[in-house]
Order: structure tokens, then sequence, then C-alpha cells
């Protein structure tokens, strides 16, 4: 009862946040909207047990990708009420579209019968005696290491194509040179000076 | 009892949001990255309601690599329309056709 009740709560919430999402004028209430639907499919997520993906979900959409959004829409500096003039000329043929594709999904799952599963074969059957995140790690970490290890690598090169795209020489500034910084000596910058008396300096 | 039927339905209407939302801020090209993380979120509730219908693990293994994956994804894409912008000063999707091929 109490499941149902959460599901329910937690369905209805995520559809409205993303509904919303789309339809604010302000991208700021967009991101805001669309952390609140993230949260939401977390919770699906713990109903259905998988509380690992729950948390991954809270940790790396809300935690990263959502601030990255929210960063850069308010980095940008944007006049977002001339981007939203075109909405209206598009809305009627996207939500004919959208009405028809939801129908089509819909009518496609009432009408899916699972058939003769062969449960005995599934590739990892869920033991009821050990915890999610241990089970998803012994799986992780053994059979599908070379997949684990490339997802690594397409964050590594989605963190350096990043960098490098946004990364610019600028002249104007004088920005601090650390390896001239490190390498430079005190035998370099002082002179030990005895001078006459009535000479002066010389610089 | 909640099944499996119930969650494809909550994706389904998840991936349609999406779509929509690529349909109607055609300009805005922020809103649309948010749309592809909305649908990638439906595909994800898709596979993790299909590993616990199912009570095989992997579909929750590949869940992560897709989430792994739309974080990549919107790190690329946030800084290709940040460079975008210090060029053109506009975010507009109508003005993107300096790549003509």
């Amino acid at each position: 009862m109490i499941q149902a009740l959460a599901f329910y709560l937690f369905a209805i919430v995520v559809c409205l946040s993303g509904a919303l999402t789309i339809l604010s004028r302000n991208p700021v209430h967009s991101v805001l909207w669309l952390i609140l639907a993230f949260f939401n499919a977390a919770g699906l997520m713990v109903l259905a047990g998988a509380e690992f993906i729950a948390m991954l979900l809270v940790i790396v959409y809300v935690g990263a990708v959502a601030v990255l959004f929210l960063f850069v829409v308010m980095m940008l500096d944007i006049d977002f009420a001339e981007l939203r003039s075109g909405v209206m000329r598009y809305a009627a043929v996207g939500l004919l579209l959208a009405l028809a594709l939801v129908a089509e999904i819909i009518v496609a799952i009432g009408a899916w019968s699972a058939g003769g599963l062969e449960l005995a074969r599934r590739a990892a059957p869920i033991a009821s005696d050990v915890p999610n995140i241990e089970a998803i790690g012994r799986l992780l970490y053994t059979r599908y290491l070379f997949i684990f290890e490339g997802a690594g690598l397409v964050l590594l090169v989605a963190m350096i194509g990043a960098i490098v795209l946004t990364y610019r020489q600028r002249s104007d500034v004088r920005p601090q040179n650390v390896s001239r910084q490190i390498n430079r000596r005190s035998k370099d910058a002082t002179r030990n000076m005895n001078p006459g008396v009535g000479e002066g300096m010389q610089l | 009892m909640i099944g499996v039927t119930h969650y494809l339905v909550v994706s389904a209407i998840l991936f349609t949001l999406g779509v929509l939302g690529i349909f109607m801020n055609r300009k805005n090209l922020i809103v649309i990255l948010m749309a592809i993380e909305l649908i990638l979120l439906a595909v994800n509730l898709n596979l993790v309601a299909f590993s616990a219908a199912l009570g095989d693990l992997v579909g929750q293994v590949f869940a992560m690599f897709v989430l792994t994956v739309a974080a990549g994804e919107a790190a690329i894409g946030l800084a290709i329309l940040v460079i975008y912008f210090r060029g053109r000063g506009t975010i507009s999707v109508d003005d993107v056709n300096r790549m003509k091929g």
C-alpha cells in the first residue's frame, strides 16, 4: 500500500517537473525543475530496488550535471525572452507528434507480453542475500572490468575535450608562470656589492 | 502491486516530454540539452525497471554506463555552447549554419 502510494507520488512529480523543465520561461527555473525530476526518478529507482543507481543519479546528475547547467546558464549573458519567441510556432506540431509518440509507446506496452522468458539464462541473477552495491561491485570489477575502464576513458576524453574546447590564450593578461618562478634562484636575483666611499651604486 | 508496466508508462511519458522539449524550444540550445538529459533519464528508468522485473543485475550496470555517457555528453555539449556563444554572441539554433557541408 505505502509502496503504491510512494510510486504514484514519485511518478506524478517526475512527470510534472519534466513538463515544467521544458515549459518554464526562465532557464534557471528549468534547471531547478530538472533537479526535482532527477530526485524523484531516484526515488522511483529506490522503489525498484536499485539503490546504487539511485544514489549515482543524485550524485552525478544533481551534484555535477545540473550544477554545470546552472553555471552555464548564469555565465552566459543571453536574452532568453528573445529565445522564447518561437515557442508557440512549433507548439502545435510538437504537441501532435508527442501525443502520437506517447500513444504509440503506451499501446506497444499494452500489447507487449514477455512470452517464454528463460529466467534460468539470466546473465547475472540478483541474489537476495547480497546488498545491491556489493552485487554491482562484484559484477563490475570482474566480468565488466574492461567496459568499466572504457567508461572511465569516456569520462577522461570528455574532460580533456571540454578543457581543450574552452581554453583560450589571452594576450591582454599576464598569467603566473609557475616554472619560471620555480627556476629562479637567489644568486640570479641578488648581487653582493661593495662600493667605495663616495662612488655610489651602479645598478 | 507495482509492476513493470507502471514504470514503462512513466518512462514513456518522460521520453515524450524530452522529445516535445526539443520540438518546442527550437531556439534555446540549453533547454534542448536539458531535454536530452530527460530522454536519457527515461531510458535509465526503463533499464532499471526491467532489471528489477527480470531479476537480472546487468540492466543496472548498463544504466551506469548510460549515466557515464550522459555526463560526458553534457560536459562536451556545454563546452561547445560556451565557445559558440563566445564567437557569435547568441545561442539561437536558427543561426547555427556556419558549418554548411
